[in-house]
């Protein structure tokens, strides 16, 4: 028999018991499909842990103010006022702090914002034009705040995505609007683009404005809520730490460090943990996929035994009617590849659309690996056609009727 | 045309060895028309399987059409099997849920018989059969009876030297089951030379010859010129 008729006799098979092709196919469609979705799923997840980590900046330490002490009772961290704008331009202008890039004094505070009819209490943070390349913030229309927009107090606002959203709703014509602030009109010249991030200082649920604006006209204050300071090189970060340190100790006039009016935060330490997180995170993969593999191959395993098996009849009573072995093993591989090849395009498919449908529900990157794929594909596909070729060989090996009669 | 001769047959499990057949010897002609009978355990179906090469003797040989079937490899058996026997089953044995002429066709797809020719000699042994309205209906839309005239034409497709009937009326109705043994008078007439097993003794006497078998060993080899039907 010439490979086409063989094809088509092995379809020809395939269509006529509906129930067992279909019953292998699901097989390996869940095999498969399984398998592509778990790893998608586990390496996007990975890829938003890992993304929401570099927003944040590895080469930055944030100064905050302490808490502020009244007698014997210590306040809540950052909540005190001993950070002030001569501070930060004391860092900008010292010549002897080597390892600092850039600085950026900030004022955040929530507060209720109105626009129109609705409104939201979102974090209202007063900046200067360098916090968006400190904090890797990029404007998706209009402008960020400008070194001109701080000098002359301007009432302009830059919002995160979620706040014009909270405030706008869907509208897209944005630019120019007025937004009410502590009771102050400002004007919005612009939107970031969105960080993707969660939670309680979430940089897309936030409002900017100068800082000027924000110290002076909006909340009537003096100090400052942070200063965020970019080291040169995230290598330097410990010589940066301890700088900053004792530089703010001489200005405050401290001599005792554990008095400190402040704190200095680092991104390292969260990093460190993170990357071992991340660590655990990819064995945590590598065993979901090899679980999934394993559960996924056992399936197909199964189906192609049991349908090949339950076929050993069929195959004794073809060879009574003339058919050679080699011919017997050719049609049933033929069939096993046909099997796999649909569940296999099927099963990526699927496989694919659901992790696709979690990722966007998660609100992760949607990620997915050709190696998983080609991983899943060779595994299964393998596992599907070595099972439905080893129990037809078997009985193609058994006289014609031995396997007549099995049972 | 057939010729077994010295024809020994042991199955051997752990514990026991049985000899289903007992140094067995006969000829067959060519355009006989044989049955053979026996109790149940006499090695009348032990003996069909080596007469269809299904199986193979432990000891003894057995020609067939001038070739010696205990020296051929495993693919030469399959080739005599497929151009010199045409099987007729118990439980017929058609594929489940594929049309009769489909069925027919196996053995010529086999062959490597050009798809017309395999259609067109499909149609006519199923005509030949009766079962022209019935071609393109799949082996569970049809009666047992109907289902076995199917594996006739079926063993008849590849024009072999012997039809090998094995039971050929144990699971039919009655009615149906003379239908089935009037064929096989014709196809004798024709020329077709037939073995038949069966333990009834009405449908063994649509034979011309009757072997009897009793544990392994032949008893009774008898001419039936009258082809007496008992019940009439």
């Amino acid at each position: 028999m010439e490979l086409r008729e063989i094809v088509t006799e092995a379809l020809s098979t395939l269509t006529i018991n509906k129930l067992r092709t279909g019953l292998a196919v699901l097989g390996i469609i869940i095999g498969i499909g399984s398998v592509i979705a778990l790893i998608s799923l586990g390496q996007s997840s990975q890829k938003s842990i890992e993304n929401q980590i570099q927003s944040l900046g590895s080469n930055i330490l944030t100064v905050s103010p302490a808490g502020q002490n009244t007698g014997a009772v210590r306040g809540a961290g950052g909540g005190g006022t001993t950070l002030t704008p001569e501070d930060a331009s004391a860092l900008k202008s010292a010549t002897t702090l080597t390892t600092i890039a850039r600085i950026s004094p900030e004022y955040a505070r929530r507060s209720q914002v109105t626009a129109g009819r609705n409104n939201t209490n979102t974090q209202i943070i007063g900046v200067e034009p360098q916090y968006a390349d400190i904090r890797k913030i990029t404007v998706a229309t209009g402008a960020f705040i400008t070194d001109r927009d701080v000098s002359i107090l301007s009432k302009v606002a830059v919002l995160g995505p979620q706040a014009a959203s909270d405030l706008f709703g869907d509208s897209t014509e944005l630019l120019g609007q007025s937004i009410r602030i502590s009771g102050q009109i400002l004007t919005v010249i612009g939107v970031t683009s969105s960080k993707g991030g969660s939670g309680f200082n979430n940089p897309d649920d936030a409002i900017y404005v100068p800082l000027s604006t924000a110290q002076k006209i909006l909340f009537g204050a003096n100090n400052l809520t942070s200063i965020a300071v970019e080291a040169k090189d995230s290598g330097v970060m410990t010589e940066t730490q301890n700088e900053i340190g004792y530089f703010l100790l001489a200005r405050h006039k401290i001599s005792d460090p554990a008095n400190a009016d402040f704190t200095i935060f680092s991104q390292n330490d969260i990093l460190n943990t993170v990357s071992q997180v991340t660590g655990t995170f990819t064995t945590l993969l590598g065993g979901i996929a090899a679980i999934s593999l394993l559960v996924g191959g056992i399936g197909i395993m199964n189906i192609m035994l049991v349908t090949v098996t339950e076929r050993t009849r069929e195959i004794g009573l073809r060879k009574a009617l003339g058919a050679k072995k080699r011919l017997i093993i050719t049609q049933f591989l033929t069939e096993a590849i046909l099997l796999t090849i649909i569940g296999g395009i099927v099963g990526m498919a699927l496989g694919i659309i659901i992790s696709y449908i979690l990722t966007r529900v998660m609100n992760m990157p949607f990620t997915i690996s050709p190696f998983s794929v080609i991983l899943a594909l060779g595994v299964s596909g393998g596992i599907g056609i070595l099972f439905g070729w080893y129990p037809a060989k078997k009985a193609a090996d058994l006289l014609p009727i031995e396997a007549l009669r099995y049972e | 045309m057939i010729s077994l001769s010295h024809i020994t047959k042991i199955y051997k499990t752990e514990t026991i060895e049985t000899k289903a057949l007992d140094d067995v010897s006969f000829e067959i002609k060519k355009g006989e028309f044989v049955a053979i009978m026996g109790p149940s355990g006499s090695g009348k179906s032990t003996l069909m399987h080596i007469l269809g090469a299904l199986d193979l003797p432990t000891s003894g040989t057995y020609t067939l059409d001038n070739e010696t079937v205990s020296a051929l490899s495993e693919d030469e058996l399959a080739d005599m099997r497929n151009r010199k026997i045409g099987f007729i089953f118990q439980a017929f044995n058609l594929l489940p849920r594929t049309t009769a002429i489909k069925n027919v066709m196996i053995p010529m797809m086999y062959a490597g018989v050009p798809k017309e020719e395999r259609i067109s000699r499909a149609k006519k042994y199923l005509e030949m059969v009766g079962l022209k309205d019935r071609m393109y209906h799949t082996s569970n839309q049809i009666s047992g009876g109907q289902q076995q005239r199917v594996a006739i034409a079926r063993g008849l497709a590849m024009n072999p030297a012997i039809l090998l009937a094995d039971e050929p009326t144990g699971n039919i109705a009655t009615a149906q089951a003379e239908e089935i043994m009037n064929i096989f008078e014709e196809l004798n007439d024709k020329g077709h030379t037939i073995i038949m097993i069966t333990h009834e003794p009405d449908i063994a006497h649509h034979a011309k010859r009757i072997i009897i078998l009793r544990d392994g060993k032949i008893i009774s080899d008898v001419k039936n010129g009258k082809r007496k039907k008992l019940w009439n």
